[in-house]
């Protein structure tokens, strides 16, 4: 037997169809014109940047502004040695923030807000101040260790570490928020696991895309970090760049591209990890090999 | 000696008593549940047997050794919660495996293992999936495979079927019970849902603000209820109040109504008292032992079972009859009369909640 149901009459909506169509198409255009302004209002400076980049000699297109970029040695040993830096910071920063925010969220969730606070004062302090800061306290006796480079270099990175408190903690709290941690925690703790083993095996790998996603934008912040590398008399990739922009034309458009091509591709590389989640691939493979 | 032995356990937060004197001895291969409403401490207490809360006072000793403030993570104890807490990041089998890899145990005995138990939860093709790839009946299986693997001593479990749908959640009671009385292993089961506890265990703790209110096994606890919490708690009731005429010969008059009941009690005459029936004791029609008439207000056909309410003098009675084709019932608003034997009724203090 067939049970068909009662044809359902769809009623036309009561008022003016015809202004209404109208009042759409209007916010339609209106969607658009601000979507064309906010493109010319992004990329206008970056296609001129472009252009100054690509026509170093003469007007005509060329890599040579690239090339020479590329070729200076002042560039690859401040580069690599803000790469070092900012690998360096993210482990400081990940060694400090991934415990503080899980014992937070675990066993003293009311001192959330505080600890929040607290790594919001880099953004309320400016680099300036911090690094005037550290030279007082650094610089005499019984703390003299502005001395030599090497121990300046790690006084950079903790303060590196410091200004990326505002970032890795939203982006560690967010992926702890996104986790049970509690019954996570409790599970692993019932089959025999140890706080180190848990941090380790339970709790980092579920924060991965946290976690990158706070390292990228930590490598974006030392890398062309200024003030503090200038003051602290560090040859890093910012006061480099701050030195070219003083002297060459179109060297430094050629860098702002780089570094743009840098950010884009980091930005990328989050987006396109934060939708990947465990065993999709091999789903996928199943599905190709199903077909 | 008894397995797992809970003496004198007391538990406060913030000077709020959470749990107050509680003493079991769990025999091993019981199957005990704690029952009761939410915050009436059972969680509490399960917690402070795996080892995640600490007892204010009192002392927990499984097996003769004394836990009572071991860690965790040192007590075998193995644990399935109500939000499955299945790892993420690892596969099926990388999770029933995960407390075997921290004992060290070597790969192959991991291996086998694990396949073991997915066979024992009817999960052998699903060792390669990630939990969300799974429904949540299948995680909560999992992780029972898990908590199993590590051979514990006594298994705990949550709350684990409140988060799945009516279906899944008999299937996997059942599933459950299977196992338990396969391995025969020592479990403590939390739940708010007295028919879960009723089938599934040996016997049942009924708690209310952090007391034990009654221990036994299930037909003891429906039948013969101690508390007036307990009786009204599990199962449905109905109350008649009433006063003493005799306790000697167990009567008692509610209005115009005398009525009758064999179980034992003392009060002086005029006592004021209440009679309690299971609405499934009563009976259409009249008898020699208790009969009430009232004014049929509603009824419910529930499929097995038919729920007459009934407006009597005495106050408001429901009666559950089992459903069979040849039932004969009454319309709303017919007067009829209803009746049920001195045995099936029993007295308490009125007033007791």
């Amino acid at each position: 037997m067939t049970v068909t149901a009662p044809p359902v009459v769809l009623e036309a909506p009561s008022a003016h169809p015809d202004s209404e169509i109208k009042a759409g198409q209007g916010s339609k255009i209106f969607a658009w014109l601000i979507i064309v302004a906010g493109i010319l209002y992004f990329f206008t400076p970056l296609v001129a940047t472009g252009e100054r980049a690509f026509r170093a000699i003469g007007g005509v297109f060329s890599f040579e502004a690239f090339r020479r970029i590329l070729t200076d040695p002042g560039f690859v040993d401040t580069f690599g040695a803000s790469v070092i830096n900012a690998v360096l910071t993210i482990v400081v920063s990940l060694l400090v923030i991934v415990p503080t925010a899980y014992w937070v969220t675990l066993k003293v969730p009311k001192l959330r807000s505080v600890i929040e606070f607290i790594t919001l004062l880099p953004f309320v302090i400016p680099a300036v101040v911090l690094v005037f800061g550290l030279i007082r306290m650094y610089s005499r006796p019984p703390l003299a260790i502005l001395s030599s480079r090497e121990s300046t270099r790690v006084v950079l990175i903790c303060a590196y570490a410091a200004l990326s408190f505002p970032y890795m903690y939203r982006s560690v709290d967010n992926g702890l928020r996104s986790i049970n941690v509690r019954t996570l925690t409790e599970a692993a703790q019932s089959l025999g696991a140890s706080w180190p083993t848990i941090l380790w095996r339970v709790i980092f790998p579920n924060l991965r895309v946290a976690l990158l996603s706070g390292a990228l934008l930590t490598f974006a912040i030392v890398i062309g970090e200024l003030t503090v590398a200038l003051y602290l008399g560090q040859q890093t990739f910012g006061p480099y760049m701050a030195n070219l922009v003083r002297n060459f034309v179109a060297e430094p458009a050629a860098l702002t591209i780089l570094s743009f091509g840098l950010t884009w591709g980091a930005m990328g590389l989050i987006s396109y990890l934060t939708r990947r989640k465990p065993g999709r691939r091999r789903l996928r493979r199943q599905a190709v090999g199903a077909r | 000696m008894s397995f797992l032995v809970l003496e004198h356990v007391r538990k406060e937060f913030g000077g709020n008593a959470a749990v107050e004197d509680f003493n079991l001895s769990v025999e091993a291969g019981e199957f005990v549940s704690f029952l009761g409403p939410s915050g009436c401490g059972k969680t509490t207490t399960l917690r402070m047997i795996a080892g995640f809360e600490q007892p204010t006072s009192g002392g927990i000793r499984l097996n003769g050794a004394d836990i009572t403030y071991a860690r965790p993570n040192q007590r075998n104890v193995g644990m399935v919660f109500q939000s499955y807490a299945l790892f993420p990041n690892m596969t099926v089998a990388q999770n029933v495996g995960f407390g075997l890899k921290l004992k060290k145990v070597d790969k192959s005995a991991v291996r086998s293992k694990v396949e073991e138990l997915l066979g024992l939860i009817h999960m052998d093709d699903k060792g390669q999936n990630y939990p969300h790839e799974l429904s949540g009946g299948q995680q909560q299986r999992v992780a029972l495979a898990r908590a199993l693997a590590i051979s514990p001593q006594v298994l705990l479990l949550d709350e684990p079927l409140s988060a799945l749908d009516a279906k899944i959640r008999d299937e996997l009671r059942n599933e459950i019970k299977r196992i338990q009385r396969q391995l025969s292993i020592t479990t403590i089961y939390v739940t708010h849902d007295q028919e879960e506890a009723m089938a599934l265990s040996d016997r049942v703790v009924v708690m209310s603000k952090g007391v034990m209110e009654q221990v036994g096994p299930p037909f003891q606890i429906y039948n013969f209820p101690e508390t007036a919490f307990v009786a009204s708690f599990v199962g449905k009731l109905n109350r008649i109040d009433g006063n003493v005429v005799d306790s000697g010969l167990g009567t008692v008059r509610s209005g115009v109504v005398s009525l009758r009941t064999t179980s034992e009690f003392q009060a002086p005459s005029g006592a004021a008292v209440t009679l309690m029936v299971r609405p499934e004791e009563l009976e259409l029609g009249e008898s020699e032992e208790n009969q009430v008439q009232g004014v049929v207000e509603s009824i419910n056909f529930l499929g097995a079972i038919v729920r007459v309410r009934l407006d009597t003098p005495t106050g408001q009675l429901t009666a559950d009859l089992f459903n069979e084709r040849l039932l004969k019932l009454p319309e709303v608003g017919d007067t009829v009369t209803m009746s049920f034997p001195a045995h099936a009724c029993w007295v308490m203090p009125a007033g007791a909640s």
